[in-house]
């Protein structure tokens, strides 16, 4: 690139910078930097104007390094980056130095503050100065994707990428997709039947020629980068072979094993061959390990000579594994609710007519162990207390974020009570009401009117009088304690982040946010995107929502995830690590710390000898630098954070500035 | 918040009274330390330098001569379990809790640099409470200390295990028992209790409908004890003698000087002197003991 020539530009970011560091200082202070050709400020250097400035000197005057003061390289890197391009730079011949977030906005004396700006500004140039131009390279993608999980946001995002022309694999860990939404009565504020409004979406799913169902199934390891995973998938054993059986279910009838019905939330029994639940997709049978006879103590087998005609029992069978390539993920692995036996005052798991949300939902459905009568006890309630805000907002617990849906379901199953058992006595204990949706004002308001006592407070314990349940609390608008009478309790617990959502975010290398939901890449503009590239979050595994919402971030992981799809091939990063092969020992260090499973040895010829050093591979790489850090005899490098490019900033930032 | 009106010097006059008490006696009954151990007299309890396990007495059980009983029933239960044990008699300094709770963070700082260097004197290996407060404080607001803490009814639960104590009359009572917050909800000790409850001989044991961690509090512990509350209708201790006899018990039973007191006030403000008593676990044991 020959000498080099530097151009230096300084933002005033309107007063954000200007107003305390001095900009005009700061810019005759670059001009007698080393190398600097041009040093100018200009009040927005990220508007068009501003990038025309930078572009016009780098054609006019041959600019060949530029540096940018303004703010976090977060924001603007890429917009001049571009700026670099469009003239005919190379992009990475660009360095920023931030003085607002680090310099501007932390402090209040400008004179202080223009020193550490110059300091910063110093350092910057420094690095610009050694900068190598580097090469962005282009892999290309697999035109596959895979959705965990099978509830409605795993559903949607897999019918979305599967419209778009993309196969799909839709792995689902229970024998039926349908997810938490199939167990509800009714949904809130329009009080749609869920399930009359989701099967039609899992038929599609069962029917789709692009989509490829793998339930009963989980994802065991994940390898490679974007446009290009490779995915172990464990299939459970069935003990039912799904090609073969038709869902006629007279082998069920002949299984003389009965289990707590778990879609039923326990509060049925099921037989140990069963169907989740009748509109299962796939409609396919599937033998519980844990209580089948055969599997536990070799006896019974009942089952296997009725299906004489298909033979589609197979109580032989074993776990298998399968490995599948997919060029991007979404991950919807959906929540728990709250396990109240954590809230042993409120009496869960004590008293069998103190149940949860989801039980209510089971009660009060058709398709329940009740056919949709809310019967506790074998009788119809009289008094009904909901209470609101069970392992939400709740700090003694760690979980200090609001559930979204309970406040709506409560209002809901509120108005189901009143529906079914008009003479009944509904009180609802709350401690705010959040009705922020569409339409929930508005049902909230009606709900009220049907009779139901809303009264502020959180509860503090539910006992027992002689055989009468008391719920307890301070009324915390009439400012003094209230007891209520009830025969049935329902708890509106919240939602948690799933058992194991620790290990997805492990396989899939994402982080967690404090409160234990898996994190997206940004709060506001990337929602569905995840610090690892080519993997996308939709639904509650990113944090409470409810269907609406879940839809919507579904359609949108979808979108985001098959643009690479689309595309067909994706750029590596640029900045990525390597090793020096004349320095190298071998020591594998680095290969140990590599997240991304992107460093392995190879064997090489040393001055006749064979020997064993670092191999990065450039695609996989993210550029963390890890390894840089790790290595112990500076063989390790990262391209354009070298030792001696940072070493010039720190020995810049050691100067003294006046 | 109570540190911050302590520091204010916006306080009750009564928590006044306890603070300088604690600061001026090293106790919060405002009694002279000379009266500390009065209540081992005639008991042959060693001073902790013969010994190696500390029977931490606390201020309430040494002062408070409805306690002290307690403090004799477990001295001497530990005598004949075989326990080597020591008090640190008159030497003895509050711990800290109730000042804490009250929001005095900078005498309690104080109080621990003093016992600290008090434990440190001598080699102890274990350190026995009486008050589940204490017990809590020591355990979990003691980082420094590494010696193994423990409430009374683990030891004695222990000894009665291994057949060291030993039950030779029988108590025909119906018991219950109140699980103190300090010793149940805060340190999951639950099962000790009850265990100990159930290996005397003729007892009858009945569960509370609200026990373990559904139990009550008492509104003796942080810093209530010393003070009435406003316009109380209704008091948490009242209720939980009125649950005792709800489920037919003729002794409540607890391990907790604080719970003790207030229950005890309950009983006589409720007048079921005749119908229920009041005891701590040790006692009863004290009761059956050979």
């Amino acid at each position: 690139m020959g000498k080099v020539k530097l151009g230096v530009y300084i933002c005033h970011c309107g007063i954000n910078i200007n107003s305390t560091v001095d900009v005009e200082k700061l810019t005759r202070f670059a001009a007698t930097l080393p190398q600097v050709t041009v040093a100018k400020n200009y009040i927005y250097l990220c508007s068009d104007p501003g990038q025309e400035l930078i572009k016009n000197d780098i054609k006019q005057q041959g600019l060949n390094r530029i540096v940018v003061a303004s703010c976090s390289p977060r924001m603007h890197e890429p917009t001049f980056r571009n700026v670099l391009r469009a003239a005919g730079l190379n992009p990475y011949c660009l360095e920023v130095a931030n003085i607002r977030e680090h310099c501007s906005w932390v402090h209040e004396d400008r004179e202080q503050a223009t020193l550490k700006a110059q300091g910063l500004l110093a350092s910057a140039v420094a690095k610009a100065r050694l900068l190598e131009p580097l090469e962005e390279k282009e892999v290309a993608v697999i035109p596959t994707a895979l959705v965990i999980g099978g509830g409605i946001a795993g559903i949607q995002a897999a019918l979305e990428i599967a419209d778009k022309g993309f196969k799909v694999y839709l792995v689902e860990k229970e024998p039926s997709i349908g997810g938490h939404m199939m167990q509800l009565d009714k949904t809130f504020p329009t009080l749609d039947c869920s399930a009359c409004i989701l099967t039609p979406k899992m038929s599609d799913v069962g029917n789709h020629p692009n989509i490829e169902l793998l339930t009963y199934s989980e994802v065991t390891d994940v390898k490679g980068y974007i446009g290009n995973f490779k995915v172990t998938i464990k299939k459970k054993p069935r003990y039912i072979i799904e090609d073969k059986c038709n869902a006629c279910g007279t082998c069920a009838s002949y299984c003389p094993v009965e289990m707590p019905d778990e879609f039923n939330m326990n509060l049925s029994k099921t037989k140990c061959l069963y169907i989740p639940f009748p509109q299962a997709v796939p409609a396919r049978y599937v033998i519980n390990p844990a209580y089948c006879r055969y599997t536990l103590r070799r006896e019974c087998k009942q089952c296997e000579p009725v299906c004489k005609d298909l033979k589609a029992i197979d109580l032989k069978q074993k776990e298998t594994f399968i490995e599948i390539d997919v060029g991007t993920i979404v991950v919807a692995t959906g929540f728990d609710t709250f396990d109240p036996r954590l809230k042993p005052e409120l009496g869960y798991g004590l008293y069998p007519n103190v149940i949860t949300g989801l039980e209510f939902e089971r009660l009060s459905s058709a398709s329940g162990p009740t056919l949709g009568d809310i019967i506790i006890n074998g009788k119809k309630p009289q008094n009904v207390v909901f209470v609101q805000c069970v392992g939400s907002r709740d700090k003694t617990l760690g979980n200090e974020y609001c559930s979204r849906v309970c406040c709506m379901y409560t209002a809901k199953q509120a108005h189901l009570v009143k529906d079914k058992i008009p003479d009944a006595r509904v009180t609802v204990f709350y401690i705010d009401v959040r009705a922020f949706g569409k339409g929930f004002e508005e049902f909230y308001d009606r709900v009220k009117e049907e009779g139901i006592v809303y009264r502020r407070g959180n509860v503090s314990e539910v006992f027992k009088r002689g055989d009468t349940l008391i719920v307890r609390t301070e009324d915390t608008l009439l400012g003094h304690p209230v007891e209520v009478e009830a025969d049935l309790v329902v708890l509106a617990v919240g939602m948690v982040p799933r058992i194991d959502s620790g290990a997805i975010a492990k396989l899939l290398k994402l982080s967690q946010s404090p409160d234990r939901f898996l994190y997206e890449a940004h709060p506001k503009l990337r929602p569905m995107d995840t610090a690892s590239d080519g993997v996308f979050l939709a639904g509650c595994c990113q944090g409470p929502k409810d269907i609406p919402d879940t839809v919507a971030q579904a359609c949108g992981a979808a979108s985001r995830a098959s643009t690479p799809l689309a595309q067909g091939k994706v750029k590596t990063e640029a900045m990525v690590s390597y090793a020096d092969e004349r320095t190298c020992r071998g020591c594998e260090l680095c290969v140990e710390v590599c997240p991304y499973e992107a460093i392995e040895l190879r064997t090489i010829e040393r001055d006749g000898h064979l020997l064993q050093v670092a191999h990065v591979n450039e695609v996989i790489c993210k550029g963390c630098g890890q390894c840089v850090a790790a290595c112990l005899c500076g063989a390790m490098q990262q391209k354009s954070f070298t030792d001696e490019q940072m070493l010039s900033m720190i020995a810049a930032l050691g100067e003294r500035y006046e | 918040m109570r540190s911050v009106l302590v520091e204010d010097g916006q306080l009750p006059p009564k928590i006044r009274d306890v603070l300088k008490s604690i600061s001026v006696r090293g106790n919060p009954w405002n009694i002279g330390q000379e009266k500390r151990s009065e209540w081992a007299q005639g008991l042959n309890v060693k001073g902790i330098a013969d010994a190696e396990i500390l029977y931490y007495v606390g201020c309430t059980p040494a002062f408070d001569p409805r306690l002290q009983k307690v403090a004799m029933c477990l001295a001497t239960a530990l005598t004949k379990g075989g326990v080597n044990f020591g008090i640190l008699g008159n030497d003895e300094v509050c711990c800290g809790n109730e000042i804490r709770r009250m929001g005095d963070i900078w005498s309690f700082d104080a109080l621990k640099e003093m016992n600290l260097e008090m434990f440190k004197q001598f080699p102890i290996k274990q350190i026995i409470t009486t008050s589940p407060h204490c017990y809590n404080t020591f355990k979990n607001e003691y980082p420094e200390l590494s010696v193994d803490i423990k409430h009374y009814t683990q030891v004695v639960h222990e000894l009665i295990k291994k057949k060291k104590l030993k039950f030779t009359k029988t108590l025909e009572k119906t018991v219950t028992y109140h699980d103190p917050c300090f010793l149940g909800r805060q340190n999951q000790i639950f099962d000790e209790p009850r265990a100990i409850l159930k290996s005397i001989p003729g007892l009858r044991f009945v569960e509370m409908d609200r026990a373990r961690e559904r139990s009550l509090c008492c509104e003796g512990g942080g810093g209530r004890m010393w003070i009435e509350a406003h316009e109380a209708k209704e008091r948490t201790a009242t209720i939980r003698v009125q649950d005792a006899l709800d489920h037919g018990a003729e002794i409540l039973a607890t391990a907790c000087p604080f719970c003790i007191l207030t229950l005890e006030d309950a009983v006589k403000s409720s007048g079921f002197e005749d119908r229920i008593k009041i005891c701590d676990i040790m006692e009863l044991v004290n009761q059956v003991m050979e």
